[in-house]
């Protein structure tokens, strides 16, 4: 009994749900507030995620007679569902996740594909012109980025000798410096999960002056306060991830190790704020071109570096 | 693109400014719950009238593009009591009731708040 | 326009949209993400003004024709005074003619910004946007210490200008121009080097120069295209006469061309600006001019910031025009907009829309079309009474009212 109230514990209250949820409010804020910073005006204030929430949820859901209602509804629930199962298997007190086995890397993959077949298929069954041409645009990209992003997390991998997320933290806290031959998978990693999220530059299925919102045109009241609320807590599982693989500085104390995966965090969500703001848009088959033509070969050279090292090592 | 001195093509070229920028203070303020934004000394608010010397010839009235100001003569025409009534939301702060006033009854000051919940309350008493 | 083929798909953009200052319909036709057709509808922001116009005095009509654009204010104010001046045969004096040069230029400069943080607005580059527009403040800031406003600055007056220029105000203005020179420069830098921002803006919207000469752009527009049609240059109006205007042409015929025209005139504003404060001659600012003004027609081209501004006046005598006709230069760049437009890709229909610099208030004047379709030219009276016809069809009497 004890066990079960443990594990419910830390499925739904920390570090799971809820942790997830009131640090993707305070993700939300730093991303607004440092952006707001760089362009030299003052910002919002620290409850402003929180108020726009509210708001949100008092807000009337409107569908269009022509979509189809049922899946309109359920889609910001799946995609909050799959980052939070995700978000289970990334060390964050400490070394451990709440549950890890060997290949969680690639079940964590598999869950963060998940949130952008979400806004695809809302915007698909929302029958409007703006959503299709944002949806389709979610897939273009979707394709485009898969392949670097998860050759780059696989790189890694090869070194540790492990699939799973904890197991190759654990590896890259002893060997801090083999987490220096990553550099070049740490950079691709970054920008296509730049690219997942859907921030500049790589916002085009969502721009604003062409397509008004892309997929979630027809989206608002709570429907929209959800899929918000996933958008932020994709965030937190992509820096966590990220901080997990590519940043390695562990001690032993726990609650050392609990302050340093928040400085991880932010200093990944800093250069993520970094390259939003000083970029512009790119246009979709610039992506294209670019995830092709420069990421895939850097990440698919770092793979056969790390294929080198560990046979000679 | 031979105009400019570093002709080094790549993107994310303002990155030192937006760094610089952290640690500069922000260039907006917050209106709302501070006090209202200093304005220039010579702009344009709301007119101010005299009535000492107003000889009611309105050509201030027939010069207003919007017709927003009305000059009211409450008593006869050897013993004139005058009054000026402007409506607020019809005027556009042009000032020329200012210029075609030949006896300089009129004046402008740098008063521009005067938003209000009740359209009846636009009318105002100069 | 054909029957839409079954993969097109026909995408309207406004007239509520993000990307649109103000309200216009552009009926696109996308096949994929291919602009195959493009349908340009404005008119949303059509005011009556000429009509107006007609019914009011002079001195009333200087402030109607002054807000014609919040923008470029300052030109059709100049355009209307230089307008009833030459029908008055007055001479204006010098110093207000170089004080009306400074505001000029002080407008060329705001609008230009506006210009440059709206089209990075438009590509997503929102940093850009930020950073001129709070450049912009400056120059607002001074426009309203010179001025009284910060747009729709009365300036203008018949006969010259209403505010002189003390010192204060001279070594502010120099020292604003110093601070935005360097930042000029720095955009310069920036959107010659940032290749995110280039690849949005290089070959995208382009209008070669036959084109441009066939679809009569002008502005910017035409000198992107190698066009040399700045009235400043040649036909000088004013103090222009005596101050010396560096003609700015470029070879690229599209949206970065434009770019870099418009960041280039800024510079030279910057210029014309330290010229004329360091050359301002003595003198009374205003002479008086008469209320009837004497029967005539009169036509004034002036350079405002987004290309040639015509204004026809025509006056019988008494204190009211006869007719008051405004060809707001927004007005000739929308023809060329569907050759810009069709080929281009989806994402790249915002940006053309703003290359052209569109203001859209300037542009809704009431204009007669001759086309093969059903149409009739009606004249005021005609109007009026299929107005009321239609209202009373649909059961509300208006015709008792009197304009």
């Amino acid at each position: 009994m004890i066990e079960f109230l443990e594990i419910l514990f830390k499925i739904l209250i920390f570090p799971g749900l809820l942790f997830m949820l009131v640090y993707s409010f305070l993700l939300e804020y730093l991303d607004r507030k440092v952006y707001a910073l760089m362009q030299n005006r003052s910002g919002p204030r620290w409850y402003q995620p929180l108020a726009d929430f509210f708001k949100l949820l008092g807000k009337k859901v409107i569908i269009p007679a022509d979509a189809d209602e049922k899946m309109f509804r359920i889609m910001p629930v799946i995609s909050i569902a799959a980052v939070a199962s995700a978000f289970l298997y990334i060390p964050v007190f400490g070394m451990r996740s709440v549950y890890s086995f060997s290949g969680d890397l690639i079940v964590v993959l598999y869950f963060l594909a998940i949130p952008p077949l979400t806004l695809f298929l809302a915007g698909w069954y929302s029958r409007d012109v703006y959503a299709t041409l944002g949806a389709t645009r979610v897939l273009t990209q979707m394709f485009v980025y898969e392949v670097p992003l998860f050759i780059s997390l696989l790189a890694p991998t090869i070194l540790a000798g492990t699939w799973s997320i904890t197991g190759m933290a654990d590896f890259y806290a002893d060997h801090p410096l083999f987490a220096l031959i990553n550099i070049p998978a740490m950079f691709t990693a970054l920008i296509a999960f730049q690219c997942k999220l859907e921030r500049a530059p790589f916002d085009s299925p969502e721009a604003e002056t062409e397509v008004v919102s892309g997929p979630l045109v027809e989206y608002g009241g709570r429907l929209l306060a959800f899929f918000k609320i996933a958008t932020n807590c994709e965030l937190v599982l992509v820096v966590s991830l990220f901080a997990a693989i590519f940043l390695p500085f562990m001690s032993g104390n726990v609650w050392v190790d609990f302050l340093l995966y928040f400085i991880k965090t932010l200093a990944a969500l800093f250069l993520m704020i970094l390259m939003r703001a000083t970029m512009a848009r790119l246009e979709i088959s610039h992506i294209v071109s670019f995830c092709w033509k420069f990421l895939s070969p850097i990440a698919l050279a770092q793979v056969l570096i790390n294929i080198l090292i560990r046979g000679v090592l | 693109m031979g105009i400019t001195k570093s002709g080094k093509v790549g993107p994310g070229k303002i990155t030192l400014d937006a760094l610089r920028n952290l640690i500069r203070t922000p260039a907006t303020t917050s209106y709302v719950g501070e006090s209202a934004p200093k304005v220039e000394k010579n702009i344009r608010g709301r007119i101010q009238y005299n009535p000492a010397n107003c000889i009611n010839c309105r050509l201030c009235m027939r010069d207003c593009p919007t017709g927003a100001l009305t000059i009211i003569n409450d008593g006869t025409k050897e013993e004139r009591k005058m009054r000026a009534v402007l409506h607020v939301g019809h005027c556009i702060f042009c000032c020329q009731c200012v210029d075609s006033c030949m006896k300089k009854c009129l004046t402008y000051s740098q008063d521009i708040d005067f938003a209000k919940t009740n359209k009846d309350d636009l009318t105002v008493e100069l | 326009m054909s029957e839409v083929d079954k993969n097109q798909v026909i995408v309207p953009i406004g007239p509520q949209h993000p990307s649109l200052d103000e309200p216009g319909c552009f009926t696109i036709t996308l096949e994929g993400e291919k602009v195959v057709n493009a349908i340009i509808g404005v008119g949303y922001n059509h005011r009556g003004l000429e009509k107006a116009c007609e019914s009011r005095n002079y001195f009333q009509n200087l402030y109607i024709i002054e807000r014609v654009c919040g923008i470029c204010s300052h030109t059709h104010s100049t355009a209307f005074c230089r307008a009833v001046e030459e029908l008055t045969g007055v001479t204006v004096p010098a110093r207000a003619e170089y004080i009306r040069v400074v505001v000029a230029e002080l407008e060329r400069l705001h609008s230009h910004l506006l210009w440059l943080g709206t089209a990075c607005h438009e590509i997503g580059y929102d940093t850009m946007f930020m950073y001129t527009w709070r450049n912009r403040e400056k120059v607002l800031d001074i426009l309203a210490a010179v001025g009284g406003n910060r747009v729709n600055y009365g300036v203008n007056t018949f006969g010259g200008v209403r505010r002189d220029l003390d010192e204060a105000i001279v070594s502010a203005i120099l020292k604003t121009v110093d601070t935005l020179e360097d930042e000029i420069n720095h955009y310069l830098e920036i959107a010659t080097t940032e290749t995110t921002l280039m690849s949005r803006l290089v070959g995208v919207g382009r209008l070669s120069h036959e084109d441009a000469i066939k679809f009569g752009a002008v502005g910017p527009v035409a000198r992107a295209a190698g066009i040399m049609d700045d009235i400043r240059v040649i036909e000088p109006y004013g103090a222009y006469k005596e101050i010396p205007v560096k003609a700015i042409t470029d070879t690229r015929a599209d949206v970065y061309g434009r770019t870099v025209v418009r960041i280039l005139e800024m510079l030279e504003s910057l210029s014309i600006i330290r010229y004329c404060l360091k050359n301002l001659p003595a003198g009374v600012i205003a002479v008086k001019v008469p209320r009837r003004v004497p029967a005539g027609e009169v036509l004034i081209r002036v350079e405002a910031p987004r290309g040639e501004c015509i204004h026809y006046v025509r006056s019988n005598g008494t204190e009211m025009p006869d007719r008051v006709r405004v060809r707001a230069p927004s007005e000739a760049n929308w023809h060329g907009m569907k050759h810009m437009l069709e080929g281009g890709y989806l994402a790249d229909v915002p940006i053309t829309i703003a290359a052209i610099d569109p203001c859209y208030s300037c542009t809704d004047r009431a204009v007669a079309v001759h086309s093969e379709m059903d149409s009739k030219v009606m004249d005021w009276r005609e109007l009026r009474e299929y107005g009321n016809e239609w209202y009373k069809k649909h059961g509300v009497d208006v015709s008792a009212l009197v304009l």
